[in-house]
């Protein structure tokens, strides 16, 4: 079996969850002997760590190809297009801006090709998304494969035009719909993106149940075609041995609960922080940390402020390897109040550093996990409940974090990767 | 000669409402779900259940004769929510072909935790089936039959019982058959009935089962199996939850016609006969000694405690719960000590075990939460208020609402 993947992020650049899941996928897949040539945007920037070998750094073409030793049946092909996970307009301008200022290569390299038109593209996002189509589109000529598998809305138009050229069965794995990502007021392009890209599948993947359910009901995919593969955890960064305590700001006998994501709508932060009060006015020795950033970082400071709990809420910004281990270490508990999460891999994060955690029911990752507690997003009263719960009584505590950390062993990304090689299969012998 | 003895237990708890560790009120229990679950089960099982055997007494004239026990914390709900319930328990009390056992009025694990209070309700139990249906009970059983030697010398040495029951488990028996009469180690004239669990659960549990090779289980099959033991004993012990007929198995499973007919099978043999625990015990002298040392009960394929006290939430919650005993009793209020026992009923505990969650097990379908820790919190914050009524019993008690029992 050979894929052709349009994926997303590579360590060490790793943003979230969707850059996690595609190489927690892949890498699952290279174990089993699937060979998987990984098509990725932007170019790795010279800064990559000491097991990557570079195979061809063609100035005049956008692409570079390398390959990881830890991964031997998979080839990576990176093109250089302005294209960033979780982006909307408004925060793809920004990034545009701040990459022209720094220099970046692309610039030059989308002049030397053929389709792009030049001196139009800042700001605008779909002819990006479509130069990047035909860009590799261009690639796969030079490929073998069986089927092509794309990663969210923004490699669909990717994923259709190979399939198109190649006559190859199109899978379109699905991780965060723009439901998830923005409520109600959903951005109109990126809403026909994912649409085009379901109904041009031959199979849909969705992370959950709950995705599934939002692609049957808001875009009218039929369910037989949704497959569910829920995504797994990897156990080699969980925790080993060592920490001192501590840090700034937080006291040795004082809890900690922890908020570990992006600052944005979808993750919930102001149901965090009214449940933080509403904890507070029972309980005095809690530090609530919110580590990460996002777009609603200022708000959410503010927040605090007004609600009278400044100095007992805590923000880190965005934290990354060794300092996201520090901040585990530390915590008592875990809190996802998420607005609406389609998988949410943190929690089993957490469980994996044997922090116990609290998710919101309108996530996928509460298919998969029994031994964790759950509350609805906006019942703030009962996320506030499930806290002091956890944080007085030991025995809780320690049940929720032993089974918990037991039962995210179960959650293999190898098993996610066989789920995925048995839907390939099927749409070959359907083709 | 095989004495045919049927005993069937009789329980549900009262359970709590959803109590944040925000609620300063000291109403517990969800009366609404309460009475709703009550009337469902009373017109699926306990009302045609409590018909058919009444109607079966009257058939065989005598010759057909049962046993109840009945748990305080459901007769307190009958009497609200079901009271068409209570009068076919007083109609079949009258009939004489039915014996009422004792156990714990509050279905408690008391026994393990506290011998003061494990008596006070035992003895609680024994005036309320005198009070409701005029029977002095002489055989006892414990919660969910959980049982070990210590626990038959306590009831000895109660000296008001004749008889004391429990599960006839293999572990316990060894090459031994449960269908004798025995004496439990170290009594001088307790005796002992054994549970015959593989003919219990053909009924209880396999009735319904279409996998069962023995499916559809029919009275003249089953007849024949107790038939078998005529010669190598004299009694099957038949001992199971009340809710087999019309709640574990449903009605259009054929179990109330599968009873309808069990006598008349039986009495085919010239041999048989039924029997209540009381006349059983005493119609066969003990062939034996039973040396049960470790607590064991009727509970899943371990027979042990591991469903109410098998993770660290179920014994912490038990052991905060029996901690508090004295101060409650010190208080001397009546409602503050109703509460404290109500908080005792062994299901509490159960809803806390986390041994059937992950394979979503039928037990679930049993329990009010959606998850063990739910329930272990919601156990938590109303055990606090309660403790909180203790150091301060007019000041805790904000909104008292006139309430259950």
């Amino acid at each position: 079996m050979r894929v052709f993947m349009l994926g997303w992020e590579f360590p060490p650049f790793i943003s979230g969850g969707l850059g996690t899941a595609c190489y927690g996928l892949t890498k699952a897949m290279d174990k089993l002997g699937i060979k998987v040539t990984f098509v990725l945007p932007r170019a790795v920037q010279g800064e990559h760590s000491t097991h990557v070998k570079m195979l061809s750094s063609e100035s005049h073409r956008p692409i570079t190809g390398f390959m990881d030793s830890n991964l031997p049946n998979t080839k990576f092909l990176t093109v250089d297009a302005a294209l960033y996970p979780y982006s909307d307009e408004h925060q793809y301008r920004y990034q545009i801006e701040h990459d022209l200022a720094a220099g970046n290569s692309f610039t030059q390299a989308r002049q030397n090709l053929p389709m792009a038109n030049a001196g139009h593209y800042a700001g605008d996002m779909y002819s990006e998304v479509h130069r990047y189509a035909a860009i590799a589109a261009e690639l796969a000529l030079n490929e073998d494969f069986d089927v092509v598998h794309a990663h969210d809305w923004m490699t669909y138009p990717a994923g259709i035009a190979v399939a198109s050229r190649t006559g190859k069965p199109l899978i379109v794995h699905i991780h965060s719909t723009e439901f998830d990502r923005s409520g109600e007021h959903v951005n109109q392009m990126i809403y026909d993106f994912e649409r085009q890209g379901f109904h041009a599948a031959d199979r849909v993947i969705a992370v959950s149940h709950y995705t599934r359910n939002i692609l049957i009901s808001r875009y009218g995919v039929c369910g037989d075609k949704i497959e569910v593969v829920h995504n797994g955890v990897d156990r080699s960064n969980g925790s080993n041995g060592d920490s001192s305590l501590s840090e700034a700001g937080i006291e040795r006998d004082e809890k900690l609960v922890l908020f570990l994501g992006r600052i944005t709508m979808q993750k919930g932060p102001e149901y965090f922080l009214q449940a933080a009060k509403r904890v507070l006015e029972v309980m005095e020795d809690v530090k609530f940390v919110m580590a990460g950033a996002g777009d609603m970082m200022h708000r959410a400071i503010n927040m605090a402020a007004e609600l009278g709990i400044g100095r007992k809420v805590l923000f880190t910004g965005f934290l990354q390897g060794e300092q996201v281990r520090k901040i585990y270490q530390m915590a008592d508990l875990y809190v996802m109040p998420s607005v609406s999460e389609p998988f949410g891999i943190a929690p089993l994060e957490a469980l994996n550093h044997e922090v116990p955690v609290i998710i919101s029911k309108q996530s996928g990752v509460s298919e998969v996990l029994t031994h964790a507690l759950k509350v609805d997003f906006w019942d703030i009263d009962e996320m506030a409940n499930k806290i002091i719960a956890v944080l007085r009584h030991q025995p809780l505590q320690v049940t929720l974090r032993d089974y918990g950390n037991y039962e995210v062993r179960k959650l293999r990304w190898e098993d996610s990767a066989a789920k995925c090689a048995r839907i390939y299969n099927e749409t070959l012998v359907a083709v | 000669m095989a004495s045919v003895v049927f005993y069937f237990q009789v329980h549900q708890p009262i359970r709590l409402r959803h109590y944040t560790v925000f609620d300063k009120s000291s109403r517990y229990f969800d009366d609404n779900k309460n009475a709703q679950i009550c009337k469902k089960v009373s017109g699926k099982c306990y009302l045609p259940a409590n018909r058919l055997m009444l109607e079966l007494i009257r058939r065989y004239e005598g010759r057909f004769k049962i046993a109840y026990s009945v748990t305080g914390t459901l007769l307190e709900q009958l009497e609200h929510f079901s009271p068409e319930v209570m009068s076919t328990f007083h109609a079949l009390a009258e009939t004489g072909c039915v014996e009422f056992l004792a156990e714990t009025y509050y279905h408690s694990l008391s026994f393990i935790y506290s011998r003061g209070e494990f008596v006070e309700q035992v003895e609680k139990h024994c005036e309320t089936m005198k009070r409701l249906f005029g029977y002095e009970p002489k055989v006892f059983r414990n919660t969910e039959l959980i049982y070990n030697n210590e626990l038959a010398h306590q009831i000895e040495a109660m000296n008001q019982f004749d008889a004391i029951l429990c599960e006839g488990a293999d572990h316990i028996l060894g090459y031994r058959s449960p269908n004798y009469v025995y004496k439990p180690q170290g009594c001088q004239k307790l005796r002992l009935l054994m549970k015959n669990y593989s003919l219990s659960d053909d009924i209880a549990f396999r009735f319904s089962n279409r996998g069962w090779t023995q499916w559809p289980l029919t009275a003249d099959k089953f007849t024949q199996w107790v038939n078998k033991v005529n010669g190598n004993g004299y009694v099957v012990n038949l001992f199971m939850d009340y809710e087999t007929f019309g709640e574990h198995q449903w009605a259009d499973t054929g179990i109330f016609d599968f009873m309808r007919h069990l006598p008349d099978e039986i009495f085919k043999h010239p041999d048989n006969d039924f029997k209540t625990p009381s006349e059983a015990a005493m119609a066969y002298e003990p062939v034996g000694e039973i040396d049960v040392p470790h607590l064991t009960s009727w509970a899943d394929t371990e027979r042990d405690l591991s469903a109410w006290l098998g993770n660290p939430m179920q014994s912490s919650a038990i052991h905060e719960l029996y901690r508090i005993e004295n101060k409650i009793k010190a208080v001397g209020d009546e409602e503050l000590l109703m509460d404290w026992r109500k908080l005792q009923t062994s299901d509490h505990f159960y809803y806390m075990c986390t041994k059937y969650f992950s394979d979503g097990d039928v037990h679930k379908y049993f329990n009010p939460y959606d998850s063990p820790y739910d329930s272990f919190i919601n156990f938590m914050n109303v055990l606090s208020n309660l403790h909180k009524r203790c150091e301060r019993p007019s000041i805790a008690d904000e909104s008292r609402a006139p309430a259950l029992g």
